[in-house]
């Protein structure tokens, strides 16, 4: 396998979706190759990273004044 | 989340009951389900609009629009992705709002290199949140997610920040569940390389190469 085709495939190891000879495949390539385990592992953080950041988060203050202006015109829909 | 079995063997998503009230006029339902949605909504409004007014504007027309179109849920899919397609199409609107004249569409095919793309190579930090503070943090999150292309970064945002399939993704945005993974794959891949300047394992510096 080359790192081109590991890199179409990465997502399946990444989610956990590929099949038990996939699976093999892919983990002989990153046996052989440290540039794929490396690329493998730090997209794997960016993805934890971007999960456990809020960054845009929803102060209190303007999610209750949100929340009340929504109710307000619910009713009176 | 928590499932309540119903008689049968079947189990129905507590917001099932909630969207069943709140189609009855029960307004407090309804309010349940926007106490548990809103911050939801308001990240993925940010993320596409990157603009905050209009992602506080995006969180009251979503589920004012989600209210009056409560008898349209059919319940076959999941209140919260149903709420997700309003919000989308809520805020590419106010998108084109603001850019007018200029396309945006997240269905156009998303032209890039493929498998071309030259690769930071250099190991990462074992702890990279240790490189910077909470708020320096954020800001490269930003920078970062904000340089991908439109179409890129919703499905990113849809997949691996809230956590909706792949199929739901697909569904949600009108796309075909291939073009979700293909998408999914060159915005995970864009992030890390983009990432790698500030997390490499030789230290921080400055955003250079």
């Amino acid at each position: 396998m080359t790192c081109t085709e590991f890199l179409a495939q990465l997502d399946e190891l990444i989610d956990d979706e590929a099949t038990a000879s996939l699976r093999a495949d892919l983990e002989q390539h990153l046996r052989e190759c440290e540039h794929c385990e490396i690329t493998l592992n730090t997209t794997r953080t960016t993805i934890q990273i971007y999960r456990s950041h809020e960054i845009y988060e929803l102060p209190e203050g303007v999610r209750i004044r949100l929340e009340q202006a929504i109710m307000a015109k619910c009713r009176k829909c | 989340m928590a499932m309540i079995q119903q008689s049968g063997t079947e189990e129905v998503h507590p917001d099932v009951l909630l969207v069943e009230r709140a189609k009855q006029g029960d307004v407090a339902a309804f309010e349940k389900l926007v106490k548990q949605y809103d911050r939801q909504v308001f990240r993925i409004a940010n993320h596409i609009t990157q603009n905050r007014e209009d992602a506080e504007d995006v969180v009251q027309d979503a589920f004012l629009k989600a209210f009056q179109k409560l008898d349209q849920f059919q319940g076959n899919s999941k209140f919260y992705t149903w709420l997700v397609r309003i919000a989308v199409n809520e805020s590419l609107m106010r998108l084109r709002k603001r850019r007018t004249g200029k396309m945006v569409s997240i269905d156009e095919d998303v032209q890039t290199e493929d498998g071309a793309m030259p690769r930071d190579l250099a190991d990462w930090s074992p702890d990279p949140e240790a490189l910077y503070g909470q708020s320096e943090m954020a800001e490269i999150l930003k920078k970062t997610i904000q340089g991908l292309p439109e179409g890129f970064r919703v499905v990113f945002v849809l997949r691996d920040v809230e956590g909706l399939s792949t199929e739901e993704t697909a569904d949600t945005l009108g796309l075909s569940v291939p073009a979700v993974k293909s998408r999914l794959l060159r915005a995970r891949l864009q992030l890390r390389e983009r990432l790698a300047k500030y997390f490499r394992k030789d230290g921080k510096n400055g955003g250079g190469k």
